[in-house]
């Protein structure tokens, strides 16, 4: 794995800090408090930069983790380390219960929410009577190990950054993982991530508790670093700092969390430390300019540090080729009552008045290519999303094998063994073309986040990714397999996209138009490619504007205009069929 | 019981004027507006202080944040620098607030009347308002709506400990802007509310004019719905976003003016006040101004009763408002989204 010395150089630098003689004890206290705000703001990394989901509410997991420890270790004498899963459970399960309110909430109404309970949670802290209302709980028993106390900065500074590395490490065997990959697909829009089987809103719930985890962690730390805790910071303004620190180190990157951590801290500290000689007389000046530099560094790197730094770095080389030696487990294959693949029967889609696909019916047969044609919005695609199961169908029935499958969701019609293209190209830019491809085989591996935390899927992964690399080098890409994907051309990316399609192991391939941005010589491969799949058993059906190439290539052709089937046959009856040629070409005058 | 609706119709009605103007700043320029509640403790601090014959130092904010608007846009042109944009920039950015910084010194001392008061504090506001598109989110219009948003807390701090600099730690209360009160049956209506209701009702009836009627409400919806395609129809998508924060300004000014002779406000009031137009705002859907407006009066309401019953409780129960609306919009509509960023 690669990666991995620096962390243990850092660890031990970290280790080693405490012993540089003449080490101010008010620097270590300044590092206690990174580390604490590192461990909040790498949970909010996964969930907002990488997820894609923006709270505003971490500061109200802190709390948690911090009162859950106070209340037991005070009222009911617990010793701490017990309090310690029991903070991390009650942060868990306020966010499970969160979660499911919250996250399945679109667009800008998540942020919004989490402010919303995020404050409610914060006024509930300062007036329930048990939590010791604004005044909190005090003489909080410090960590002890045997009759060592942790009672100094300088000795909970280890229980700290240990916290913090560990988390990192864990966070970042996570992100690289098959449930990591789900997560990190998530932010582009889930109609991609569903026609491979993911089940989002777990995933998106997976994410939201891990942070709050992370974050109960930090405020199970703070209570036994400060031995009291008051409600003032589990407020809004805590959670929208916590924020702003994953932005400034890079919402994207797990020590860009710890980076912008190291850079809010220390900036704060010596704004307040200093501006007062520079400015005397007023107070809150330190505010002023916080506020100020804030603005001004979003202007000058709006990506956030750590990417920025990390440009400055050589390129380093690409990831090792995985061993296509290793087989994956066939799909199960379900046995039908049908030896039609596919029968659409009827399907009709209407849009308020716009009937996008009028009754059409056809099927698909094994061992078949049937192409899809029509001018520009004949429903083409509107069909594949009936299929798929990315719309419901307003009437009519699809049935695979024989058995219905109407309105079943993305994820279930994966699973039948139908897997898809996209007209517009929906890969996440900013992983590999393996990662990317490697999503198609989601289905096909078992590992859960806990093991992939603690890499005890790596037998499973390496199976993923074999796979992966196998359909890669079929479609033609082996060496742009450690590229991003968004780096390849328009063209290659329609191609990756195809040998994500396979990873599912389908029985019917459906192809989005998926010529267009290809070269001449490309084509022809893409052709020779489809035909080899077809007499390998499977079927493919696909949408395509090129005629030459589907006159070519497809055993039989459905023609649709204005959403209506206008004819259906073989390439050599459907170049003369007088319809189609209305069709396409206008009546001649 | 009918006082407490009274109560919360007063205050609902202030909600609502910020929450339409928390939906009209996001929907044009996508930033969620934090400092809303800085232009509410502006506008209400810069009229109590010109009403008690103090010096209000938002008028020389306003200069400096002129001052700075304009260095931004010498520098954005700095590679065709031409007369007439500089002149104008000039004119706008640095010759305006100093006429008003000047007006400002010479009558602060001899407690001018009401409606100059309020005339100066809201041309004050206004102006804050663009200069601070202009430096903060002008330069950012491209980014996620995220990092606006951070940026949106880093004015907020900034602003708010200005104000501390500004009015001090004391609350402040201004005159009446209309004083007197009548009784009908058992409640008692007193001119402040009624100003109250006639101001937000005006209001909410000119955004609707000016957004179905006039050209710029027209490119101002247009921006909302696509910037890019705004673009292409020539609609200056800075001038949308000027507008925006023009009106939001001097909304929350406007609004502090209503409510600062009727509750104390202390420098960083304006926050949580903010805050609640906003719960107001997301119930509405961030979208619809009719629902923000109704949304409002029922957290004013509810404000009001909670304060009466439960007054520990009454921000819980505020901010809790919105769990079982949120949750309603998720069941209802489940996120359908493509192709952020």
């Amino acid at each position: 794995m690669q990666g991995r010395l620096p962390i243990f150089i850092f660890a031990l630098v970290m280790a080693a800090i405490p012993f540089v003689p003449g080490m101010p004890p008010f620097w270590i206290v300044l590092l206690d408090n990174i580390g604490l705000a590192a461990l909040v703001a790498m949970g909010l990394v996964l969930l907002t930069g990488v997820g894609g989901l923006t709270s505003f509410g971490q500061a109200a997991f802190v709390g948690f983790g911090a009162y859950t420890t106070a209340v037991l270790t005070t009222a009911y004498g617990l010793s701490p380390w017990l309090t310690l899963p029991l903070s991390l459970l009650v942060s868990g399960l306020f966010a499970v219960l969160l979660g499911l309110i919250t996250v399945r909430l679109s667009g800008h109404y998540l942020p919004l929410g989490t402010i919303a309970w995020g404050l409610g949670l914060f006024y509930l802290f300062s007036k329930l009577e048990f939590l010791g209302r604004n005044d909190g709980i005090s003489a909080i028993p410090p960590l002890s190990i045997g009759a060592f106390k942790m009672l100094s900065p300088g000795s909970i500074y280890y229980a700290i950054w240990a916290g913090v590395i560990i988390s990192a490490v864990l966070t970042m065997n996570l992100l690289d993982s098959r449930t990591g990959r789900a997560i990190r697909a998530l932010r582009r829009g889930h109609v991609a991530a569903e026609a491979f089987g993911v089940r989002t809103p777990r995933a998106k719930l997976l994410v939201f508790i891990h942070a709050a985890v992370l974050a109960g962690l930090s405020g199970w730390l703070y209570a036994h670093l400060q031995r009291a805790v008051t409600p003032t910071p589990f407020g809004a303004h805590a959670g929208i700092e916590y924020l702003f620190i994953a932005v400034v180190g890079g919402a994207g990157y797990v020590w860009g969390g710890v980076l912008g951590a190291a850079i809010v801290v220390i900036l704060k500290e010596v704004l307040q430390s200093y501006l007062p000689l520079l400015l005397p007389g007023s107070g809150q000046v330190e505010t002023i300019v916080f506020g100020i530099m804030l603005v001004a560094l979003l202007q000058l790197a709006p990506g956030g540090v750590w990417p920025w730094l990390m440009s400055l770095l050589p390129e380093r080389s690409g990831g090792r080729k995985p061993d296509t030696s290793l087989k994956l487990d066939a799909r199960p294959r379900s046995p039908g009552q049908s030896n039609v693949l596919l029968q659409v029967d009827k399907a009709r889609k209407q849009f308020g008045g716009v009937v996008a696909v009028n009754n059409v019916s056809f099927d698909v047969q094994a061992r078949e290519i049937v192409a899809l044609i029509g001018p520009n919005g004949a429903g083409k695609s509107t069909t594949f999303n009936l299929i798929t199961g990315v719309l419901s169908a307003t009437s009519g029935s699809i049935s695979v094998l024989g058995n219905k499958v109407d309105n079943a969701p993305p994820q279930e019609i994966v699973k039948l063994g139908i897997s898809r293209t996209f007209q517009h190209v929906k890969l996440v830019p900013d992983m590999t073309v393996l990662e990317n491809v490697a999503i198609g085989a989601h289905l096909r591996g078992q590992s859960g986040p806990v093991s992939s935390m603690l890499r005890l899927d790596r037998a499973d992964e390496a199976r993923l990714l074999a796979e992966a690399a196998r359909q890669i080098e079929r479609v033609g890409l082996g060496d742009q397999m450690h590229q991003l994907a968004g780096s390849l051309s328009l063209g290659q990316q329609r191609i990756v996209e195809i040998a994500r399609a396979l990873c599912v192991d389908p029985m019917l391939l459906l192809l989005d138009e998926p010529a267009a941005g290809l070269r001449h010589m490309e084509k022809q491969r893409l052709a020779s490619l489809l035909r080899e799949l077809r007499d390998g058993g499977m079927s493919v059906l696909l949408v395509e504007h090129d005629m030459g190439f589907v006159m070519n290539l497809a055993d039989r052709i459905v023609v649709l205009d204005f959403g209506t089937k206008i004819a259906e046959g073989t390439p050599a009856t459907i170049k003369t069929n007088p319809e189609v040629i209305k069709a396409y070409l206008g009546v001649a005058a | 019981m009918l006082f407490l609706v009274q109560d919360g119709i007063t205050n609902g009605a202030i909600y609502a004027l910020l929450g339409l103007a928390l939906v009209l700043v996001f929907a044009v320029t996508r930033v969620i507006l934090i400092p809303q509640g800085e232009f509410v403790t502006y506008g209400a601090l810069t009229y109590a202080s010109l009403a008690s014959g103090q010096m209000p130092g938002t008028a020389k904010l306003a200069l400096a944040m002129g001052i700075g608007a304009f260095a931004f846009d010498l520098f954005v042109a700095r590679r065709a620098l031409h007369a007439r944009p500089v002149l104008k920039s000039f004119l706008a950015n640095v010759v305006l607030p100093a006429i008003v910084l000047a007006v400002t010194l010479q009558i602060a001392a001899q407690k001018p009347p009401v409606a100059v008061c309020i005339a100066l504090s809201l041309v004050i506001v206004a102006m804050i308002g663009v200069y601070l598109y202009r430096i903060a989110f002008q330069p950012l219009a491209h980014t996620s709506v995220l990092v606006l948003l951070i940026a949106s807390v880093g004015a907020h701090l900034a602003l708010q400990g200005l104000g501390l600099l500004f009015f001090g730690a004391e609350g402040q209360r201004g005159p009446a802007v209309l004083s007197g009160a009548f009784t009908a049956g058992a409640l008692r209506f007193t001119g402040q509310s009624i100003t109250v209701y006639a101001i937000t009702i005006a209001f909410i009836v000119g955004l609707w004019l000016f957004f179905g009627l006039t050209l710029y409400g027209k490119a101002l919806r247009a921006t909302a719905v696509n910037r890019l395609g705004a673009r292409l129809a020539g609609i200056r998508t800075t001038l949308s976003g000027q507008i925006a924060f023009l009106l939001a300004s001097v909304i929350g000014a406007l609004s502090g003016i209503l409510i600062v002779p009727i509750t104390t406000l202390y420098y960083d009031s304006g926050f949580l006040i903010g805050l609640k137009g906003f719960v107001a705002a997301i119930i509405g859907g961030l979208v619809s101004y009719p629902l923000t407006a109704g949304a409002a009066l029922v957290v004013g309401i509810v404000e009001a009763f909670s304060s009466f019953y439960a007054s520990n409780y009454k921000e819980v129960i505020v901010f809790m408002l919105l769990i079982p609306v949120l949750l309603l919009r998720s069941l209802a509509a489940p996120a359908v989204e493509e192709e952020k960023d």
